[in-house]
């Protein structure tokens, strides 16, 4: 009689969203979705503009109240007494960089340190050097105003104040737009290796798929509100999903097209 | 594990009532303007545009309130952003005594002559002395520095959180666990209202040396007996009545310029929208506020 092979328990997702919903109005922008984030993983959420990308980001944060179903982190669903506890595990990365114009870059950097874990000063100052010479900036930059940087260099300094409190989940909001093709894949390797140095979970929306080839390990693709593809980030390309073809290889006429008509 | 009764709570501990945006005023008004070409259409619509400018303005109303009280009760528990609220305090007070000093000066002379004209008709030329100080502390002095505060100010404020509004910045506070409310809200509303009563102070000392530089070097009154008269009219409760007017406006000022900004949305236009609406809505909340105020204290 053979061996039974070992019994190896399922992990529990990083992050477990089911059912969710919101509408603004009439305009329904998440409709039932469902997804699984494995811990130590990265997935990319592609998807046109409008398609309710940003707006899932902002429901996980508990900025956007969904109108229906479950966001679990860790297996714990998150409610109003739990939200802000949960947050303050995530970091993230928005999509025009939301660097506070009234700070300088070191502040900004280590706003998270001295809001969550008290640090003074004089110590936040140090710690925001040390992030910024990892994503790649000198510390001497840490005294100039956010208004005083590129854009990619922008980029950088919201990824260090992403990374500045060590989150075990990490969020980004189209990291390389705006940016140059050399910029954008420049940010997208910090943004793996930062990923794979704290071991965070990563969730990333673009439709950048250069980016989204680089950056993830799954994707899924959002369309109408709706999940309609998930699978390894590697096989985007050839998905064999006729609307997700028709977006990565970003084909003018095709089936999203016949379905926006409608 | 997955709980369907649960619901994600939102960050924002001061979201809208309803998911409809807020009317403001301004809109309810025009609503209930369009009345007239409404009711020759059909008399049922003009009702309905009636009941629809009602809704929308007490709805707004509440948000309002809603709105300033959670910002208050931030302004008393802690944590405190004590460089926030000096920043504010600063702004408020110091980069405003500029166009406040002038507005009561000026002011000053105006009342001083204007009571000059009128009362030599009746031979209650005396009285310039009483009519100037008990104008511009009870009145002038409030009312004046709080439109010109709301105007430099308030404007200014619905500007800068407007703007972080529209650039996520706003979000990017409540994911780096930071209330926006406590951080950005509730230093403003307490920089308000400690700041215009200050200078309130300024203005009043300032309104009264106008109508003295008037009333002595162009009206011919003694110095010492003007100044006599000046002090002999103003009592401890005129005073205090003023500075506790302007202690309301500044609070007024704040909650406006941080409410609309805080709301804001749709980008440059948005913002430009916002920053007027704050200086509309407190320039008219000083007036009406002011009526009930000056009702509260004086009406004896």
């Amino acid at each position: 009689m053979p061996a039974e092979p070992p019994h190896t328990p399922t992990p529990t997702p990083k992050i477990r969203i089911r059912g969710l919903c919101k509408r603004f109005g009439d305009k329904v922008v998440l409709e039932g979705i469902d997804l699984d984030v494995m811990p130590g993983t990265s997935v990319v959420v592609i998807g046109g503009s409008g398609s309710g990308k940003s707006v899932l980001l902002k429901c996980i944060l508990g900025l956007i109240e969904p109108d229906a179903g479950t966001i679990a982190i860790d297996g714990q669903v998150l409610t109003a007494a739990n939200a802000a506890a949960a947050r303050s595990r995530i970091g993230m990365l928005f999509q025009a960089g939301a660097l506070f114009d009234s700070l300088s870059v070191w502040e900004n950097v280590a706003f998270g340190l001295m809001a969550q874990h008290k640090a003074t000063r004089s110590e936040a100052r140090t710690r925001a050097g040390d992030i910024l010479r990892q994503v790649g900036l000198d510390p001497s930059v840490g005294d100039l105003s956010p208004a005083e940087l590129s854009g990619g260099m922008q980029k950088r300094v919201g990824l260090a104040r992403a990374i500045a409190s060590q989150p075990d989940i990490l969020f980004f909001d189209e990291p390389t737009t705006g940016l140059d093709p050399i910029m954008g894949a420049v940010i997208d390797g910090l943004i793996v290796d930062c990923v794979k140095r704290l071991g965070s979970t990563a969730i990333a929306i673009t439709h950048d798929m250069a980016s989204a080839t680089r950056i993830g390990d799954r994707a899924a693709m959002l369309f109408r509100g709706k999940l309609i593809w998930q699978g390894e980030a590697g096989a985007l390309m050839q998905s064999g999903n006729a609307m997700v073809d028709q977006f990565t290889h970003g084909r003018r006429d095709g089936p999203i097209q016949m379905e926006l008509r409608r | 594990m997955i709980d369907p009764a649960a619901a994600v709570a939102p960050v924002d501990p001061v979201a809208p009532v309803s998911p409809v945006s807020p009317v403001s005023p301004v809109a309810a008004v025009a609503e209930v303007s369009s009345l007239a070409a409404v009711a020759a259409i059909d008399p049922l619509a003009a009702v309905a545009a009636v009941g629809r400018g009602t809704l929308g303005a007490i709805r707004h109303t509440g948000d309002v309130a809603r709105f300033g009280a959670v910002g208050l009760s931030h302004v008393l528990r802690p944590p405190f952003y004590g460089r926030m609220t000096w920043r504010a305090f600063i702004e408020f007070s110091y980069f405003s005594l500029p166009v406040v000093a002038l507005t009561a000066i000026f002011s000053g002379m105006v009342i001083a002559l204007q009571s000059y004209t009128g009362f030599a008709r009746f031979n209650a030329e005396s009285a310039i002395a009483g009519v100037v100080v008990l104008s511009v502390v009870r009145e002038l002095g409030p009312v004046l520095a709080g439109l010109m505060v709301a105007g430099r100010v308030g404007a200014a404020m619905a500007a800068e959180i407007g703007t972080m509004r529209v650039t996520d910045q706003i979000d990017a506070l409540g994911t780096l666990s930071t209330d926006p409310v406590k951080y950005l809200i509730a230093p403003r509303l307490l920089a308000g209202i400690i700041a215009l009563p200050l200078l309130v102070m300024v203005a009043d000392v300032l309104g009264v040396l106008g109508g003295f530089i008037v009333a002595t070097l162009k009206l011919g009154f003694g110095p010492h007996a003007y100044l006599q008269t000046t002090l002999d009219t103003l009592t401890a409760d005129d005073i205090v009545a003023g500075l506790a007017k302007a202690g309301v406006f500044g609070f007024l000022i704040a909650l406006m310029g941080c409410y609309h900004g805080y709301r804001s949305k749709g980008g440059a236009q948005g913002v430009g929208a916002a920053t007027t609406s704050a200086v509309v809505s407190a320039s008219i909340l000083i007036l009406a506020f002011d009526y009930v105020l000056t009702e509260l204290f004086f009406a004896r």
